[in-house]
């Protein structure tokens, strides 16, 4: 009865919130299922959701090389697109972080300022301001989750190995009610697979064996699937597991959550 | 004293213009109800002994039951005089290279970590320690304190020419991570637990 | 030693990954002491506000590290310790080559110090005729085999002991084919214990130097640094200026860290606090700044200098790991050497900040919390401003960065992008291609998000209903 109450108002105040979809550009360009799978979660869940055709880049991939000075531009459109939403989701922490840590705008930088508050990442979107604490699915697979740095370690969706702190994870508490999901305990729980933006490449042999380490963790464990919230981390391993023929599969964590 | 200046003018340039206040170390929790219990354990497991002794006589026994007469045994203590010698303090440290247990009183322990504080006031020579093939060091039971914290509120502003903790027998990894007692120091160290 | 070339971090670590096994065999000693770190760090309840201490105590010896300084140095000479001031390596060399002519010694025992190796000390005395031997058990093992440390703590953790037992067989005269840890460390111990039984003058490092009592303190598991120091007639010791820290009791906090932040032990064997020279002894400490008080003076990086130099950062970072403390071609490797080696010498060291994923294990691992990660963040943005990147990579920045900040030329961009992926597979993938090398191109997808949006959103579908 009272859990009925607080999911009726939760609901009357996500209908009148403005979600602006922001999908990553490669996410746009190379895995459209995932921005699909994030759309229609959203809808599911009550939300009034947009995307604004004219998004492109939130500028990370030449600010993490060095070029943030460079991104001026992205921070611009970035605005120009999202400035009218409540709130801005977005399935990838990566992202999701440098518009957090590093949006900025000479001309209007107080509306900068708000907006780096305004943007979250999908999974924390959903327990810490839709308030839900699972989601009903149905996946009938054996699935590590591979955490993502930035997600995990920039914005705290899950507790770091490194600190002595109790254990939390944002996104495995989403999984815990997805039917015939059985999620692994890897060795390293919190490895970086090595993709790093340009490091995939300037670094290519670190970052190769990095992701082929990962893997290694996941296939121990006779995984059918690695899941993250992080397309680019997946992105690198799916490459990796491609190129190794291995049946391990990647999916995105929207996409089992819209199972 | 050109250098000197120079480098502390550009220090007072550049350090940062707002100082920062020292913390609090009151708020650090030193609780430990069994430091005894916690100290035995933490020795064990860096490869040290304890001994627990109702008194000197205890000690002796021990001495002559594990080492062999032969060997160059010295001590601070004299109480131990019968299976040690005490007249090496005025000796050329280098001499005390052949020394096969060295046995010192230390000033107290630390649970959490296992040490003992030990100054030169005590130790005879600074080298004495280090160049033993063994050390034994005896401290009381109701002279273990349960952290770092407590034990420098002890040491307070106590005059010493050198002071040490000493945690367990010498030791490296450097070849592969393999644990290797007696580095450089004592291969072996017993504490003596007095009560 | 500088008139080598330097091998790029890349480079190196793609001859470093050439021996898979040996990679193997790296990352995994690396991690289980990591994982011992952890383990040390979780049985302290207060481990976290630990940290946060020790932070702000060292934040407080940055701002005021002048009066700290005028402190520790009175009170060490009140205490009968001669101090130096040294503005360079050049000069921290030359003084203690002036202390070896004085006393006219030849020979030095020296204990561990990174500051020795940062300055290139040993190479300079043995260009002056004066034989140097490096104690700690690493640092002999890599000395005998002309190498430089590949870790602070543990300096010759890229060897195996097959390494160690053909160095030792060769200087030492070993057994040839016995690789036991016992047998090779005892060999090491017979051999340098007649060294420090020689030795006139012994150097040593400097962990912590504390102003309120002018005592250093230095931490040995092997007790290298006490052997040398005690047998000595000449003490020299040697630390860069932000080793001080303000009152003794502070101690009690980092020396609860350093180990446990290091390896995993709950303190280091011996924690050695020399305050006076012992009767008849000579004791000296040189302070060097060596372009400290320059990276003070960077606010983005000076907190770079609150280090204690644990290694914590190098044993967790994936990286490091991956590619041994070599490829970072500085005395300090790994994450934190990448922050501090561009102050030293900006092109030299403009790869280094780029060797990292970025993924903040380091900055949370790290006793005096220095945000390690963000600062390699910002020494990227520096360097490409300092023009220390290659022209090409530049380029093709801006080309992006003009294509993402037009949505125009992004969404044709992005379309002929996919069209080239999925007709002509053989213009991308090619060995020219990084990504390609040991990866899979992502398949391309029929539709981009957005036109499968345009179709299918939930406002485009009420229009097609209207």
């Amino acid at each position: 009865m009272f859990q009925n109450l607080r999911q009726k108002i939760l609901k009357i105040i996500t209908q009148n919130m403005k979600i602006g979809l922001f999908i990553p550009c490669y996410v746009d360009q190379f895995y459209p299922k995932v921005g699909i799978a994030t759309y229609e979660l959203l809808l599911k869940l009550g939300c009034d959701v947009h995307f604004p055709m004219k998004q492109t880049c939130c500028g990370q991939p030449m600010a993490n090389s060095g070029y943030e000075y460079l991104t001026k531009g992205c921070d611009a459109n970035f605005i120009a697109n999202f400035s009218e939403f409540d709130y801005i989701v977005c399935p990838s922490g990566s992202c999701v972080l440098h518009v957090k840590d590093h949006l900025h705008d000479e001309k209007q930088e107080k509306l900068a300022s708000e907006m780096r508050k305004k943007v979250y990442e999908l999974t924390e979107f959903i327990t810490d301001i839709l308030k839900v604490d699972s989601i009903e699915g149905n996946f009938p697979y054996k699935v590590g989750m591979h955490v993502s740095c930035h997600g995990q370690r920039g914005l705290k969706l899950s507790q770091m190995t490194e600190l002595n702190a109790p254990f939390f994870s944002k996104p495995e508490q989403l999984l815990s009610n997805i039917k015939g999901l059985d999620l692994v305990s890897l060795r390293r729980k919190d490895e970086c697979c090595g993709f790093g933006g340009t490091f995939c490449v300037t670094e290519e042999a670190v970052s190769v064996k990095m992701g082929q380490d990962r893997i290694k963790d996941h296939e121990k464990n006779n995984v059918d699937y690695i899941t993250g919230g992080d397309m680019s981390c997946l992105m690198h391993l799916e490459g990796i597991l491609r190129r190794q023929n291995s049946p391990v599969k990647t999916i995105h964590i929207a996409e089992i959550l819209n199972s | 004293m050109n250098s000197k200046a120079e480098i502390l003018k550009k220090i007072k340039q550049n350090q940062p213009q707002n100082t920062t206040d020292l913390p609090d170390l009151e708020l650090l929790n030193s609780d430990n109800p069994n430091v005894l219990e916690t100290y035995k354990t933490v020795l064990k497991g860096i490869g040290g002994e304890t001994v627990e002794v109702a008194g000197y006589q205890d000690i002796l026994d021990f001495i002559r039951n594990n080492y062999s007469p032969d060997r160059r045994i010295i001590t601070t203590i004299p109480e131990l005089s019968e299976v040690a010698s005490l007249n090496w303090k005025n000796d050329d440290p280098h001499t005390l290279q052949d020394v096969e247990l060295a046995i010192i009183s230390g000033h107290f322990g630390v649970a959490e970590n296992s040490a003992i504080w030990v100054t030169d006031d005590i130790l005879g020579q600074r080298v004495a320690p280090f160049i033993a093939q063994y050390l034994a060091i005896i401290i009381k039971k109701s002279d273990i304190l349960a952290t770092m914290q407590l034990a420098y509120k002890k040491i307070g502003n106590l005059e010493y020419g050198f002071g040490t903790f000493i945690a367990g027998p010498s030791k490296t990894a450097d070849i592969e991570q393999s644990l290797v007692l007696g580095a450089h120091g004592a291969r072996g160290l017993i504490v003596f637990l007095l009560d | 030693m500088s008139s080598e070339k330097i091998i790029s971090h890349s480079e190196a670590s793609t001859i470093f990954n050439k021996d898979i096994e040996r990679v193997n065999w790296h990352d995994e000693t690396l991690w289980f002491v990591r994982e011992k770190r952890d383990k040390s760090a979780h049985q302290i309840p207060d481990w976290e506000l630990l940290r946060e201490t020790a932070s702000q105590i060292k934040n407080n010896v940055l701002s005021n590290i002048h009066d700290y300084l005028v402190e520790f140095e009175a009170n060490a000479q009140k205490n009968g310790i001669t101090v130096h001031w040294a503005a360079d390596a050049k000069e921290h060399n030359e003084i203690v080559h002036a202390i070896m002519v004085k006393n006219n010694v030849k020979q030095m025992v020296k204990s561990k110090s990174m500051l020795t190796e940062e300055c290139h000390l040993n190479d300079y005395l043995a260009d002056k005729g004066i034989e140097v031997i490096d104690s700690d058990l690493g640092e002999y093992i890599v000395q005998l085999r002309k190498e430089p440390p590949s870790h602070i703590v543990l300096p010759a953790i890229h060897l195996k002991k097959e390494d160690v037992s053909e160095t030792f067989h060769e200087h030492l005269g070993t057994e040839k084919g016995n690789f036991d840890p016992q047998y090779l460390t005892e060999s090491a111990r017979q051999s340098l214990r007649n060294t420090f039984l020689t030795r006139k003058v012994a150097l040593t490092g400097v962990n912590f130097a504390v102003a309120e009592t002018g005592e250093f303190v230095v931490c040995t598991n092997e007790g290298n640094a006490d052997m040398g120091a005690h047998l000595a007639d000449v003490h020299i010791a040697c630390m860069g200026f932000e080793k001080l820290i303000p009152q003794r009791k502070h101690l009690g906090v980092f020396l609860r860290l350093l180990a446990r932040s290091a390896t995993g032990q709950p303190i280091t064997t011996f924690s050695s606090h020399f305050k006076k020279p012992r009767n008849g002894q000579e004791m000296h400490i040189v302070i060097v700044d060596n372009g400290r008080s320059t990276q003070l003076g960077r606010e983005d990086f000076r907190n770079s200098l609150k280090c204690i130099r644990c290694g914590a950062c190098m044993n967790t970072c994936p990286v490091y790991r991956r590619s041994g403390g070599h490829s970072y071609h500085n005395a300090v490797a790994g994450p934190i050497g990448s922050i501090l080696a561009p102050n030293l010498d900006m092109s030299k060291n403009a790869d280094l900040p780029f060797a990292s994923t970025l993924c903040g294990s380091c900055t949370n691992v790290c006793p005096v919390k220095i945000d390690i990660h963000d600062q390699l963040y910002k020494w990227r943005q520096v360097l490409v401003k300092e023009g220390h990147t290659p022209t090409a990579k530049t380029m093709a920045m801006k080309t992006m960065a003009t294509v993402l900040a037009n949505p125009t030329i992004f969404s044709i961009a992005g379309k002929s992008g996919r069209f080239v992926m999925k007709n002509i597979p053989a213009l991308v993938n090619n060995k020219m291609n990084k990504w390609f090398d040991q990866r899979e191109m992502p398949a391309v997808p029929e539709e981009s998000f957005r036109e499968w949006y345009k179709k299918n959103s939930r406002e485009s579908k009420a229009k097609d209903n209207e």
